[in-house]
């Protein structure tokens, strides 16, 4: 049995690294990617506490945030799409309509 | 009984054809226009006579005849409607006010077929007619005050109808604002009656008046204090001392305005408002003795100033504050039904006087200044006849009406019982000044050599539509006094037997003596009053026709009274420096320079400004850069986290952990 506070540093570990590649990339798919990367490392703290825990709570939270995952994935992938149709890039460095 | 049940009409004529000629009259020609104006206000002539013919046959339980339209206005226990009444002396201003009302809207349609804004001149017309009905038939103050203010609206209105020379926009101005001081008391006496008798319907306000004890001379009683308001109101609409400053001015306006709006009926409201709160009055002796005294005042300093004034209109505007004084002076002696009758021969005579001036006017081409005129005798012999005839029945000649109603004036306030003879002794000097500025006006204008230049003016008698009025206003100036001649021959006053039914309630004293020491005073009395005219008529005479040098010695030898009377013995000049003046002042350097520019202003924009930095310092965070978000969307997470998680981090706790 693996202690549950391997599964919580493992889930900082993957969240902190999400989070310096959500800050850090250029790229916006590399962008989304670590979006991903972060739900996913929330997810399995959620599973660890689940199991720790003895509760279902957690697991189910978890259907819930793949669900949601899974509805910004199609919407954030439709709308790389349009730049990239528009633009020609996926440099975020070069989408800067709203600059005032 | 069809009119008297549908009273409303009356005033809602003269509001239709403002209305039509206000909306669609500018494209008209003057013909549709003339017929929209004229025919509006005649029919309200007619209705008016049909209702007073009903009127007459009111059982007089039913008198005041009040009719109850709708209500305008209720708040907790006070409840002012659109209601309208009928009585004796509704009648007499409802005949005055349409009758020469509508004479005046004939005489306008010569006068002012050469004018511009035609249209706009008639709907402004008869929305006057339309206040001034509102104003003689309330049946309560409120309504009473809708229709005194409306009238001074028209009449500001069109005093500036020619705005676009400033003297007269600045004379508009002036008599609005002069008459927002008077309104000011007006409104104020209506408050304390409302506060006082819990209403303010004439009936049952002067019903529940009546029995209660008067106020004792000298007092500062509820009803005292009352009057005084009441009569401040009535001192600016009828220009009285101090507040008279504007109707010199308001001659700026087309002469038919000043005959309709400043000499026959509007200015006049304030001696209707008092005479139909007379059961009020006859309750403040105090108040009346004021009334009294100012009237006194008023009519013989501005008759003083009519002697000198150049100006034709200037003369008849100070003629008319004058006069007004006298009908004041009737009320103040408790003479209502004199100071009524007084108004209507004032009303025939004035208006004519104004128009036959304004006739003189148009004949001479737009020359208002007496000594540029003379000898028009002969050349506009139909305004000549008219005039004098004015002339002759507002200095007091019988049996023309004017002799009649000065002579009930005189006669009472020499029975009055609080200095009566020392009124009278005014009264009388008043009517020879009177006399004299009015026989100089005709010497001047009309005889003597002309004195102005015969090569430019051509004068040319008016046409019919301007004649027409003249003539029926002279007839009417003979024979309106007739009604009181009776009493010469030991008879009865019928006018004031036809206004006794209204002032006979709740009057104070003992008719009958006094009935019968009037009749041994009046003929020795009415004997002084036309030996006075005649030493006006015969003063003036001498003075500008037998000795036409004299007038400018004698100003030569008095320079200093000269200057005084001419200039109108300052008292705009005294105005200006104590009033004006200092509220410019105030208005200028404290109210608008620094509170408002430094204060209001200065707060409004510095939030502005503030408001301004604080978003162009902010605006720098916007930059457009997507992962500029990012990282605000991570401090934010941290700031969050930390504000949740800082209790479980205070050192003190770690210290307990440990």
């Amino acid at each position: 049995m693996v202690p549950t506070h391997y599964y919580l540093i493992l889930s900082a570990i993957l969240f902190g690294l999400g989070v310096i590649a959500f800050i850090f990339k250029r790229n916006i798919i590399t962008i989304f990617m670590s979006i991903e990367l972060m739900l996913n490392a929330v997810n399995l703290a959620f599973v660890a506490f689940s199991q720790a825990l003895n509760k279902l709570d957690g697991q189910v939270f978890v259907l819930f945030v793949i669900v949601v995952a899974a509805a910004e994935a199609t919407v954030g992938l439709g709308i790389i799409i349009m730049i990239v149709r528009n633009r020609q890039t996926l440099n975020v460095e070069r989408v800067d309509l709203l600059k005032l | 009984m069809p009119i008297l049940n549908y009273l409303w009409i009356i005033p809602a004529l003269p509001l239709l054809g403002s209305a039509i000629n206000g909306l669609f009259g500018s494209k008209w020609p003057n013909k549709i226009i003339n017929a929209v104006a004229v025919g509006s206000t005649g029919l309200s002539f007619l209705a008016a006579l049909e209702a007073v013919r009903e009127f007459t046959h009111l059982a007089p339980e039913n008198i005041p005849w009040v009719q109850q339209y709708f209500t305008w206005i209720i708040a907790g226990d006070f409840r002012a409607g659109f209601d309208l009444q009928i009585d004796h002396l509704t009648v007499v201003m409802l005949l005055v006010v349409t009758g020469v009302g509508w004479l005046i809207h004939i005489y306008s349609t010569g006068y002012m077929a050469h004018e511009g804004g035609y249209y706009r001149f008639f709907s402004y017309l008869n929305l006057f007619m339309f206040f001034m009905l509102i104003l003689v038939l309330a049946a309560n103050y409120v309504l009473l005050f809708v229709g005194w203010e409306g009238v001074g609206l028209s009449s500001y209105l069109l005093i500036g109808f020619y705005f676009l020379r400033k003297s007269a926009a600045d004379a508009g101005k002036k008599a609005f604002i002069v008459n927002r001081i008077g309104d000011f008391g007006f409104m104020l006496g209506m408050f304390l009656l409302f506060k006082t008798f819990g209403t303010l319907d004439f009936v049952p306000l002067f019903a529940k008046a009546a029995p209660l004890p008067a106020d004792p001379m000298g007092h500062l009683g509820t009803f005292t204090v009352a009057c005084l308001l009441l009569f401040m109101g009535a001192c600016g609409k009828s220009a009285q001392l101090p507040l008279y400053v504007w109707l010199p001015d308001a001659m700026e306006g087309p002469t038919p305005v000043s005959a309709l709006i400043h000499a026959a009926t509007m200015v006049t409201a304030g001696v209707y408002v008092v005479a139909r709160s007379h059961i009020l009055f006859t309750h403040a002796p105090t108040a009346m003795f004021v009334v009294a005294i100012v009237g006194c005042a008023t009519a013989i300093f501005a008759a003083t100033i009519g002697l000198v004034q150049t100006d034709i209109k200037r003369v008849l505007a100070y003629s008319t504050v004058s006069q007004l004084g006298y009908m004041f002076l009737a009320c103040g002696v408790a003479a209502f039904s004199a100071g009524i009758f007084h108004l209507m021969t004032h009303a025939f005579f004035k208006a004519l006087l104004f128009l036959a001036s304004g006739s003189v006017i148009h004949a001479m081409g737009g020359e208002q200044d007496m000594q540029r005129m003379g000898g028009l005798s002969k050349k506009i012999r139909w305004t000549y006849a008219t005039m004098l005839t004015a002339t002759l029945a507002i200095a007091g000649f019988p049996p023309l009406a004017g002799f009649f109603s000065k002579d009930s004036i005189l006669l009472n306030a020499y029975q009055s019982e609080h200095g009566g003879r020392i009124l009278y002794a005014f009264g009388l000097l008043t009517a020879l000044l009177t006399s004299f500025y009015m026989f100089r006006l005709i010497f001047l204008t009309f005889h003597g050599k002309p004195r102005y230049d015969e090569h430019k003016v051509h004068p040319h008698e008016s046409p019919k539509s301007m004649l027409v009025p003249l003539m029926i206003l002279a007839m009417l100036s003979i024979i309106g006094g007739w009604m009181a001649a009776p009493a010469f021959w030991g008879g009865p006053d019928y006018f004031a037997k036809f206004l006794e039914p209204v002032f006979a309630q709740g009057s104070i004293g003992n008719a009958e003596t006094a009935e019968t020491t009037a009749h041994a005073l009046e003929t020795p009395l009415a004997i002084v009053a036309v030996i006075t005219a005649l030493l006006g008529f015969a003063m003036a005479f001498w003075l500008y026709l037998r000795q036409p040098g004299k007038p400018e010695q004698l100003a030569k030898s008095m320079r200093g009274l000269y200057d005084l009377l001419l200039h109108k013995y300052y008292v705009d000049e005294i105005y200006a420096a104590l009033i004006v003046k200092p509220l410019l002042w105030v208005s200028r350097s404290v109210l608008w320079q620094t509170v408002d520019v430094r204060a209001i202003d200065a707060t409004v924009n510095g939030i502005a400004d503030g408001a301004l930095d604080i978003g162009d310092g902010v605006r720098h965070t916007q930059s457009g850069n997507t992962r500029s978000y990012a990282v605000w969307v991570v401090i934010g997470a941290l700031v969050i986290i930390a504000i949740i998680f800082w209790p479980y981090f205070r050192p003190t706790t770690v210290g307990a952990v440990r």
